[in-house]
C-alpha cells in the first residue's frame, strides 16, 4: 500500500509556508504530524496533489504562558510534549489526562497538537477537548489572521472552517477559574484504540458549592464533538448530585446521534453515553470540590 | 524424560540473528534486475468479467508487463487439490472446485486477482491499477451459509447444480435410538465465526530463473516447501532438480502459509521465465485480509441428549461449513471439527453431518486450531447449557462425562483429517480438570471470592472447560544427520519453520544422541536442495514427526559412530561411548578419537569402503505415525465484567496442558502463551466480517482488532501433565495449537457466569461488548 | 514527473545522502535505499509497530513518515543495538527469556523499549506493559517480552 505521487514543499518559516499554501490553493495540503494523513495516503484514500510540510518550522512548536495566565500552544507542538509538560499538567490536568488515551506513545511522538484539532476526526480526542475547553484557534493565511473558537471551528466530520490556503498556527487556552474540575472518560475496545464513546466535562463551582458553569462534550457519537446544551440548564445554580447527572445523561440521548458500525450499535453507544456522563460529571465535580 | 539437552530450557540458537536484524526474511531478498509484482484485485465479490483493458497502464513509465488470465494460454488452469477428497468416508460427496490462479471469465470473491502488473517498483505497479479498466457485470453474492445450501438460483460454480461443496455424514452408535432414553434433550443453533491468521509478516515470493543454468530458485513464505517445489516444476515442465525452493525466515505461519498453488507461486515463475528477470511479490496487509485464506465460519444445529444426572447419551450436530469460493483444501477443517466435538467425553452415540458450501468469500483453509476450536466450542457450550438446565455445576457435568485413562485407547468411530479412524492414544482428562480446578482454587472462588466481590459491586465470573487437540498426523517427515570433518553436525529436514524454534529443538534432539553441544548442530529446514521429501508444517506435527525423524537419524549416526570409533580404537563396541565431541573408551577416556577425525576417516579419498557401508557418519531416517497423537488439557478463566459498559478484563487464566514428552519447556511455554493470545483475540477482538454483498469489512488492523499487551491477563498460569504417547519413540505430542482451542468457550462461560441475573445465553464464538449488550437486553 | 528530493540523514551514526521521490516511505528508504533490513514492515497503517525506529531519540513508526522528512535528522535502527557476537543487554534478556518466536516484530519492540528504558531505568511491570502496547506480537502473547524487559532493566541499571 504505497501512496500516489505528490509534489512536496518543506518551507522553513511560517511566512514561506503561507506563501506556498496561497500559491497551491486547493491543490495544497498541510503535512503536520502525518499520523492520520500518511496512513490515509498509504491506503490511497487520501491523494493530495501537493504537501506543505510544516515540520521544518521550529517557530511553530512551543508552549508559552499568556498574559492572562493561560497557555498558547504552537500548532506543531507534539502531543507527547503537551502530555509531558509540567505547566500543562498544572494548569490543565484534563490535557495531561486525555493525552494518555491518544493512540500510543509512538504516534504521540510525531502527532501534533494543532494537527489533531485541525483534522477534526469525530472520534478524535483533541478536537473534542478543544470544544470542552473552548480553546481559541489562531488561523493564518497570507497576510491575514483570524481567531475562531473550537465549537465554531469544526463544522462536520473531518471538516473545519480552515480554507485550503490557510493553516492553523496556534491554540490559545484561557485560564481556568478556581474551583474548577475536569474529567475525560472513554470506552474503547482496546487501550489506545478508537473510542466507541467518550464524555468530557469542565465544571466550576461557586462559593456556595453550587454549579456555576459546566461544559460537557460527547465524542464519537455524532459527526462533530457535541457540546451539551441541556447540561447547563439542568446543573447551573444547583448543588451537584447524582440524580442531576442522571437527568443530564437522559437529556443527552436527544443531543447525540451515534452510528452503528462493526464494533457497536448506535444503541450500545447511547448506553455508553448514559453511563459515562454520570461517571464523568461525578468525578469532575469531585475534583472541583477538591480545588481542581 | 530429561537428558543433558533434551528436556532442557535451552535458549534458542536462531535468536542472535533475529534480534540483530540479520535474519533474512522474504522482503530482504534483493536480486539485481529484480522487478516488482502487484496484483490488481476485484472489488466485486461475484461478477462476470467482460473486459480488462490494460492498454493505458502499459504506457505508464516503469511498467514492464501486465498479465490477465488470457495471457497465460493453456498454462492457466485450476490448481490441484491440496488435500485428497474424503473418499475414505463412506457415502461422502465432494465437489472439487479448486482455486484458480487468476480470475478468468468470472470473479468469485472480493479480492480475487484479475491482473498482474510487473513494474520497476511496487509504487509504480500500484499506480498502474488506476489505468486499468475493469468492466464486469456484478452478480448477487452468495454469503449466507444456509441459504447457499438451499437456494440454487445463484451459483458460485455454474457447472454444479447447487452450491454444495461436500456432504459428509459420520455416526458412532445410533443417536436417534439413544435419544429415546433421554431425560433431557437440548437443541441450539451455534455460530463459529471467522478469524485470520494475521501473522505479523505478510506473504511473499521471489523467483529467479537462471537462463544459463536453466535452474529456478524460489524463495517463499511457505509452510510447505516440498509440495511447492513439486507443483512449480511440474507446471513449468521442469525436472524437480531444476527448481530449488528456499524458505527464508518466516514471520509467523499459523496455517494460511501452508496453502500453495495460489496466484503468486503459479504465475510468477512463468512470468519470470518469460521476461527472464527475477520477480518479487510482497503482499501488503490489506491484501492479506482480502486474498489470504482465513478460517472458522460454521453454523451448527446441535442437539444433546442426557440423563438427568448429567450423563451424556448422545450428541447430534448438523453443521454448515463455509469453504469460500473454492475448496482446494478439501475437508480438513470440518473433519477436525467432527473429530473434536466429543473427543474429551464418553459419548457413545454421536451423529455428525458436514454440509460444506461454496460462497462468494475468500477461501477457508486452516488457521491455528484448524476446525478443532469449533468442535470444542459447540460441545462446551452445549454442556454449559445442559448444566444450567439440570442445575449442575459446569465442572461437575464435565467430571461426570470425561473419559478415564482406563478406557484408552479410545476408538472414536469417526474418521479424521488423515482419513483414518481417530484413536485417542493416552491422556488423563479428569486429571487435567481436577488440576485446573485446584490451580484456580475453584471451590474458594465459588464460595468466597465471587460472592464477596458481588457484595462490593464487582461482577466476577469463572469459566472451566476441557479440550483435546489432535496433533502429529502423518503422512511422514524425514531428516538427515551428518557429522562433519570439524566434528560439527549438519542436519536437514524437509519440514519448515515459522518461528517455533525448530533450529533449536531439533538440535537438542541430535545433540542428546551424539553428545555434542546444540550450538554445534546446525539445522537447515525448508530448503529443497538440502532435503527433498516432506509434507509440510501443519497440525502441530513438527516435534513429533520431524523431530522423531531427526531422532531416528541421530540414533543411526550414533550407532555408526560408535561402531566406527570402536573399530578405530580397536576395542569392542560395548566398551566405547560418546564423550562430548569424541568417541572414547569407557574404562580409559584418554583413549579417544574426535568425531571430526572419525568423520574424515569414514570418508576416504583413496582405497575403498566395505560393501554395504555408506561413506561418512551420516544417516537419513523417515517417520510415519499410524495416526495422530492427541494432546489434552483444561482451562479455567476468571473475568471481571462491567455490567454497564460490558467491558471485560481477564483476571486469571489457568491452563493445564498435556503434550506428552517435552523437548524444551521454555519453547513449550511460548507456544502455549502465544496460542492463548490468539484464542483471546478470537473470542473478544477478532472477526472477519463480510457484508451481504460479499464485501470484506475488516480489511485492515483498524477494523480487525489484534490483541495487545494490555488485553492479556498478567500471567498465563501453566500446569503440565505428561502422558506420553506410544505412537512415536520419544512419546511426544504436538502443542502448537493448544491454547487457541479452549479459550473462547472458557471466556464465554465466564461472561455468562459474571452476569447471572441477565440469564445470558451466548451462542456465537466471536463476541464483543456491544454484541453482549444486545444479548443482555434480550435475555434479561 | 518523478521529481527527486535530496535526503541527508544520519543512521546508526553514519551519514547517508540520497535522492528520492517524496512519496517514498521512510520504512522503504531504510530497507531498500540503505539496505538496513532489520526494520520490518507489517501493515503500513501505523498500527502494528514492526517498523518502529528511533528518530531524534524517540520511538516512531517509520511507515508513517516520508524519507524526505528525515532530512537533517538522526535515526537509530535495530542494527545499532548489537551484533550476534555482542548482544545488547536487552537483546540478551530477550533470548534468555524467550521473548521472541518468529522475530518479525522484535526489532520494533527493541526500538520501542530502548528509549523507554533510557527514560525509565527501573520500570514496573505495569509501565512496561503499557510501553509495549503499541507493538503487536502474534507469536508470544507478550508475557515473556515483559519478563525480558524487566530483567534487562535490572541488569542495565545495576551497571552491568
Amino acid at each position: 500500500m504505497k501512496p500516489v505521487r505528490f509534489d512536496y514543499f518543506a518551507p522553513s518559516s511560517t511566512e514561506e509556508a503561507l506563501d506556498t499554501l496561497a500559491e497551491l490553493g486547493y491543490n495544497g495540503k498541510v503535512l503536520a504530524g502525518g499520523q492520520s494523513l500518511i496512513a490515509a495516503m498509504n491506503f490511497r484514500m487520501a491523494r493530495p496533489a501537493a504537501l506543505v510540510d510544516l515540520n521544518n518550522i521550529p517557530e511553530l512548536a512551543y508552549i508559552k504562558p499568556t498574559a492572562d495566565g493561560g497557555l498558547a500552544i504552537g500548532t506543531m507542538t507534539r502531543v507527547s510534549q503537551v502530555e509531558k509538560n509540567p505547566e500543562v499538567a498544572k494548569r490543565y490536568p484534563l490535557l495531561a489526562e486525555v493525552s494518555k488515551f491518544i493512540a500510543h506513545p509512538q504516534i504521540r511522538a510525531r502527532g501534533t497538537f494543532g494537527g489533531a484539532i485541525a483534522h477534526a476526526d469525530p472520534a478524535g480526542q483533541l478536537p473534542s477537548i478543544a470544544v470542552v475547553m473552548n480553546m481559541e484557534l489562531v488561523i493564518l493565511g497570507k497576510g491575514r489572521e483570524r481567531r475562531v473558537l473550537a465549537p465554531d471551528l469544526i463544522v462536520g466530520p473531518f471538516m473545519t472552517v480552515i480554507e485550503p490556503d490557510e493553516m492553523l498556527a496556534q491554540v490559545v487556552l484561557s485560564p481556568l477559574p478556581p474551583k474548577t474540575g475536569s474529567k475525560y472518560i472513554q470506552v474503547s475496545r482496546q487501550k489506545g484504540g478508537y473510542a466507541q464513546a467518550a464524555v468530557s466535562s469542565v465544571v466550576t463551582l461557586d462559593d456556595k458549592g453550587n454549579c456555576k458553569n459546566v461544559r460537557l462534550v460527547f465524542m464519537a457519537v455524532g459527526e462533530v464533538p457535541i457540546l451539551s446544551q441541556k447540561a447547563a440548564e439542568i446543573l447551573v445554580g444547583n448543588p451537584p448530585s447524582v440524580e442531576a447527572y442522571k437527568e443530564v445523561a437522559e437529556a443527552a440521548m436527544d443531543e447525540i446521534d451515534p452510528a452503528t458500525d462493526l464494533h457497536g450499535t448506535a444503541d450500545y453507544r447511547r448506553n455508553l453515553v448514559r453511563v459515562l456522563t454520570v461517571r464523568c460529571l461525578d468525578e469532575a465535580f469531585e475534583r472541583a470540590k477538591r480545588g481542581g | 524424560m530429561t537428558g543433558k539437552y533434551f528436556g532442557q530450557r535451552e535458549t534458542r540458537l536462531e535468536d542472535p540473528q533475529l534480534l540483530t536484524g540479520k535474519a533474512q526474511f522474504i522482503d530482504d531478498i534483493v536480486i539485481p534486475g529484480m522487478l516488482h509484482a502487484a496484483f490488481m484485485r476485484s472489488d466485486y465479490a461475484h461478477a462476470r468479467i467482460k473486459k480488462i483493458d490494460v492498454s493505458a497502464a502499459l504506457k505508464r513509465p516503469g511498467v514492464v508487463a501486465i498479465y490477465t488470465a488470457e495471457d497465460f494460454g493453456d498454462y492457466w488452469k485450476p490448481g490441484p487439490l491440496q488435500v485428497p477428497p474424503p473418499t475414505a468416508i463412506k457415502g461422502s460427496q465432494f465437489n472439487a472446485r479448486t482455486l484458480v490462479p487468476i480470475a478468468k471469465d468470472k470473479v468469485r470473491f472480493s479480492g480475487e486477482p484479475i491482473a498482474i502488473v510487473i513494474a520497476e517498483s511496487r509504487y509504480i505497479a500500484e499506480d498502474a491499477f488506476d489505468d486499468i479498466i475493469f468492466d464486469a457485470e456484478p452478480l448477487p453474492a452468495v454469503v449466507d451459509l444456509e441459504k447457499a445450501w438451499e437456494d440454487t438460483s445463484v451459483l458460485v460454480h455454474e457447472d454444479l447444480p447447487s452450491n454444495m461443496a461436500a456432504l459428509v455424514k459420520q455416526e458412532a452408535g445410533n443417536y436417534e435410538e439413544a435419544k429415546k432414553n433421554a431425560d433431557v434433550v437440548i437443541s441450539r443453533k451455534l455460530y463459529a465465526d471467522r478469524n485470520a491468521g494475521a501473522a505479523m509478516e505478510n506473504r511473499g515470493l521471489v523467483v529467479e530463473w537462471n537462463d544459463r543454468k536453466e535452474e529456478m530458485t524460489v524463495w517463499a513464505t511457505s509452510q510447505a516447501p516440498l509440495p511447492l517445489r513439486g507443483a512449480i516444476a511440474g507446471r513449468l515442465g521442469l525436472v524437480d532438480n531444476q527448481v530449488r525452493v528456499e524458505i527464508p525466515f518466516i514471520g509467523g505461519g499459523f496455517g494460511p502459509k501452508v496453502m500453495t498453488s495460489q496466484t503468486d507461486d503459479v504465475l510468477l515463475p512463468w512470468i519470470a521465465m518469460k521476461l527472464n528477470r527475477p520477480i518479487k511479490w510482497i503482499e501488503d496487509r490489506r491484501e492479506n485480509f482480502l486474498g489470504t485464506t482465513s478460517e472458522r465460519d460454521q453454523v451448527h444445529y446441535c442437539e444433546i441428549a442426557l440423563k438427568k444426572d448429567g450423563t451424556i447419551l448422545g450428541f447430534k450436530d448438523v453443521f454448515y461449513h463455509n469453504t469460500g469460493a473454492y475448496d482446494s483444501y478439501g475437508m480438513t477443517v470440518p473433519l477436525n471439527t467432527q473429530t473434536h466435538t466429543v473427543n474429551n467425553y464418553r459419548v457413545p452415540n454421536f451423529y455428525t453431518e458436514i454440509r460444506m458450501v461454496f460462497t462468494n468469500e475468500m477461501v477457508v483453509t486452516p488457521v491455528r486450531g484448524a476446525g478443532r476450536p469449533e468442535g470444542v466450542f459447540i460441545m462446551e457450550r452445549m454442556l454449559d447449557i445442559a448444566a444450567k438446565e439440570l442445575k449442575m455445576d459446569p465442572a461437575e457435568i464435565r467430571r461426570k462425562n470425561l473419559l478415564t485413562p482406563a478406557e484408552f485407547p479410545v476408538h472414536t468411530g469417526i474418521i479424521g483429517q488423515d482419513f483414518v479412524e481417530g484413536v485417542l492414544d493416552t491422556g488423563d482428562y479428569k486429571g487435567n480438570l481436577e488440576r485446573v480446578l485446584e490451580m484456580v482454587d475453584y471451590e474458594k472462588f465459588r464460595k468466597e471470592i465471587q460472592p464477596k466481590a458481588r457484595k462490593e459491586g464487582k461482577h466476577l465470573g469463572i469459566g472451566v472447560v476441557t479440550f483435546t487437540e489432535g496433533t502429529s498426523v502423518g503422512p511422514y517427515e524425514g531428516a538427515r544427520v551428518t557429522i562433519g570433518n570439524n566434528g560439527k553436525v549438519s542436519c536437514s529436514t524437509g519440514y519448515s519453520t515459522q518461528g517455533q524454534g525448530h533450529y533449536t529443538v531439533f538440535a537438542q534432539i541430535v545433540a542428546e544422541q551424539l553428545n555434542v553441544k546444540p550450538k554445534d548442530v546446525k539445522v537447515i529446514t525448508g530448503d529443497t536442495d538440502h532435503f527433498h521429501w516432506g509434507a509440510g508444517t501443519f497440525a502441530s506435527r513438527g516435534a513429533a514427526i520431524a523431530g522423531t525423524a531427526m531422532h531416528l537419524a541421530a540414533v543411526k549416526v550414533r550407532e555408526k559412530t560408535l561402531a566406527t570409533g570402536a573399530k578405530f580404537l580397536e576395542v569392542p563396541v560395548e566398551e566405547v561411548d560418546l564423550c562430548e565431541g569424541y568417541v572414547c573408551v569407557k574404562s580409559d577416556p584418554k583413549k579417544q578419537i574426535s568425531l571430526g577425525e572419525l568423520a574424515f576417516k569414514a570418508n576416504p579419498m583413496r582405497g575403498t569402503i566395505a560393501p554395504g557401508v555408506e561413506p561418512g557418519l551420516e544417516a537419513t531416517a523417515y517417520f510415519a505415525p499410524p495416526y495422530g497423537a492427541t494432546g489434552s488439557g483444561a482451562v479455567a478463566l476468571i473475568l471481571e465484567v462491567d455490567p454497564e459498559t460490558v467491558e471485560a478484563k481477564i483476571k486469571r487464566f489457568v491452563i493445564v496442558h498435556d503434550c506428552g514428552t517435552v523437548i524444551n519447556p521454555l519453547i513449550l511455554e511460548g507456544q502455549i502463551q502465544g496460542a492463548v493470545s490468539m484464542g483471546i483475540g478470537n473470542v473478544w477482538y477478532e472477526k472477519i466480517t463480510y457484508d451481504e454483498n460479499g464485501q470484506l469489512l475488516t480489511a485492515s488492523f483498524m477494523d480487525y482488532l489484534m490483541p495487545q499487551a494490555t488485553d492479556m491477563p498478567d500471567r498465563i498460569e501453566i500446569g503440565h501433565a505428561v502422558n506420553t504417547t506410544p505412537l512415536n519413540p520419544l512419546g511426544i505430542k504436538g502443542v502448537g495449537e493448544a491454547g487457541a482451542i479452549p479459550t473462547p468457550p472458557a471466556f464465554i462461560q465466564a461472561l455468562e457466569d459474571a452476569l447471572p441475573e441477565y440469564n445470558l445465553e451466548l451462542l456465537e464464538s466471536n463476541l464483543y461488548p456491544a454484541r453482549v449488550y444486545e444479548q443482555l437486553k434480550k435475555d434479561a | 514527473m518523478s521529481k527527486l528530493f535530496p535526503v541527508t540523514v544520519t543512521v546508526n551514526g553514519q551519514k547517508y545522502s540520497r535522492e528520492v521521490e517524496a512519496r517514498m516511505l521512510l520504512s522503504d528508504f531504510l530497507r531498500h535505499e540503505l539496505g538496513l533490513m532489520g526494520t520490518h514492515v507489517g501493515c503500513e497503517h501505523g498500527i502494528c509497530g514492526a517498523c518502529t525506529i528511533i528518530f531524534d531519540g524517540e520511538a516512531v513508526r517509520s511507515c508513517l513518515m516520508f524519507a524526505v522528512q528525515a532530512n537533517g535528522h538522526n535515526i537509530r535502527t535495530v542494527e545499532s543495538l548489537g551484533t550476534p557476537d555482542n548482544l545488547h543487554p536487552l537483546q540478551e534478556s530477550f533470548t534468555e527469556k524467550h521473548a521472541l518466536q518468529c522475530g518479525f516484530c522484535t526489532p520494533g519492540f527493541l526500538m520501542t523499549l530502548t528509549p523507554f528504558l533510557e527514560q525509565n531505568p527501573r520500570p514496573t511491570e505495569e509501565q512496561v506493559r503499557e510501553a509495549i502496547d503499541g507493538n503487536i506480537c502474534r507469536c508470544t502473547g507478550y508475557e515473556k517480552i515483559i519478563e525480558a524487559t524487566l530483567d534487562a532493566s535490572k541488569k542495565m541499571s545495576s551497571g552491568k
